[in-house]
């Protein structure tokens, strides 16, 4: 098996119509191929669409021009095309995203968002909160947090919380997006550790890290992201 | 994939010169949140009117795990409404019988279906209550002496003690404070996840249906404008109107 995840020729550009019908162009012409146990960094100035590629691969963009190929459950899957319910299907079982910033449901504690997406895919729910726990402490949240909902937490706090939930299902192809930002040494080394971990099991890992030496020690190879010239 | 529960194609209606339902094709599957966003007068809720049978389109057709439900007999889609859907109403005074005791808003709907253990629907309404987060000991008490937040809580456990397959829900936080609407909206989540309910849900309420939702529909002047996963269409909206509909939301 080759590749877990490749683009071709992806393009994507933005029309805003409030603006007068705005056209920026983002994306032209990316390719980019990952295969599983590779940590892909995605390099490039700040503005350069580093983190447009990621909510294309992610499929919170829509793809414009290209494909965009995964491979999820023995077939190849073209993010550009699927509908939202096999997206829906591909995110629980292959594609997850650690995004910089936890998106909080009221009410619902640490443990519970950390072991939702292992629920999800039918896991047993005393197994579930028994690796989110234990993720969770490896990130050194400590316990008497966990049955609380995180949106009192700091910065860094919830950050863990978004990465537990990420690392937790072992997804084949993971998305990673500043995923040490807000973390102090001690819990950079955790997640430098993770994406290790990740590696290893066979897991495709793309990252945006702004961090030079995170991004060394964990980037098998940097992918280039180039601004755009301007159209004349 | 599999079937969808409920599938409509070309659903069109006029109010006189107004064209409130525009050729609109519509679809849920089994488990799925479908979240149908718009400015008022927009045609959601008529859509939701007819999907669920109580107004009828003048073309298209709605199709319910394979039956055509336009060619059903009104005791046909009685049933349907009694057993299969749920209706929760913005307004709860139209949801519940506001003459009849907590308990017994909860419990006609599972002696409709031809539940007559009196112990055990008092069982099952006293653990709904619980589920709703409405104390206990207010079992008997009518649905008047409620706030609008217990009232609407109240409406959600009439409407799912029978364990339908099919929500429709109306704009379900609309008349409450801002406070309310978050127990509720986060009351809905657990429940429907719990449950694998598929739900279409009625809102202008973005951040709801960013909370709730699978899958958006956009809709404006009678007509879908956009539809797709709820992330892909509130962060990379194509349509004119969905851009000015996510930039008009304040943020908190």
């Amino acid at each position: 098996m080759s590749w877990a995840l490749k683009t071709e020729a992806l393009g994507k550009s933005f029309t805003l119509h409030l603006q007068g019908g705005l056209h920026l162009p983002v994306l032209a012409d990316v390719s980019l191929s990952v295969d599983p146990g590779e940590c892909v960094v995605l390099a490039g100035p700040s503005g350069a669409g580093k983190s447009t590629l990621m909510r294309c691969l992610y499929g919170n963009y829509g793809a414009e021009r290209g494909r965009l190929l995964l491979r999820h459950a023995g077939e190849v899957v073209d993010l550009a095309t699927a509908d939202a319910r096999l997206m829906r299907i591909i995110r629980r079982d292959t594609l997850g995203y650690v995004s910089q910033f936890l998106r909080v449901i009221p009410r619902v504690s640490a443990l519970e968002v950390v072991a939702q997406p292992l629920t999800d895919r039918g896991m047993a729910r005393g197994a579930a909160l028994d690796r989110a726990s234990a993720l969770l402490h490896r990130l050194n949240l400590p316990g008497r947090l966990h049955g609380l909902p995180p949106a009192t937490f700091s910065g860094g706090e919830q950050q863990r919380v978004n990465l537990a939930r990420g690392f937790a299902p072992g997804y084949p192809v993971l998305l990673l997006d500043e995923p040490t930002a807000s973390l102090d040494a001690a819990n950079r080394e955790v997640v430098i550790t993770l994406i290790a971990e990740a590696k290893a099991a066979g897991s495709a890992l793309i990252g945006i890290f702004h961090d030079i030496d995170v991004r060394d020690r964990v980037a098998d190879r940097l992918f280039d992201v180039a601004p755009l010239q301007e159209a004349a | 994939m599999s079937a969808p529960l409920m599938q409509a194609t070309g659903l069109t209606l006029n109010f006189g010169r107004i064209r409130a339902l525009d050729e609109v094709d519509i679809a849920i599957w089994p488990g799925e949140v479908v979240a149908i966003v718009g400015e008022s007068g927009s045609g959601k809720s008529t859509l939701l009117r007819v999907l669920s049978g109580q107004a009828q389109a003048d073309a298209g057709q709605v199709f319910y795990d394979g039956q055509d439900v336009g060619a059903m007999t009104e005791a046909g889609r009685r049933r349907l409404l009694r057993a299969e859907w749920g209706f929760v109403h913005q307004n709860p005074r139209d949801g519940l019988r506001m003459t009849v005791s907590a308990g017994g808003n909860i419990g006609e709907r599972l002696m409709a279906q031809g539940n007559r253990h009196y112990g055990n629907i008092r069982k099952a309404a006293t653990a709904w209550l619980q589920k709703v987060e409405i104390e206990v000991d207010r079992l008997d008490d009518l649905p008047r002496t409620f706030s609008g937040g217990m009232q609407q809580r109240l409406q959600i456990a009439r409407t799912l003690v029978t364990e339908p397959r099919l929500v429709f829900m109306d704009e379900p936080t609309g008349g409450l404070d801002v406070s309310v609407q978050a127990r509720l909206l986060d009351l809905i989540r657990a429940l429907v996840a719990e449950l694998g309910l598929a739900v279409l849900i009625v809102t202008h309420d973005i951040a709801a249906a960013r909370l709730l939702a699978h899958r958006i529909v956009v809709m404006r002047h009678g007509r879908v404008v956009e539809e797709g996963l709820t992330d892909r269409v509130l962060d990379d909206p194509q349509h004119p109107y969905t851009q000015l509909l996510v930039t008009s939301v304040l943020m908190a």
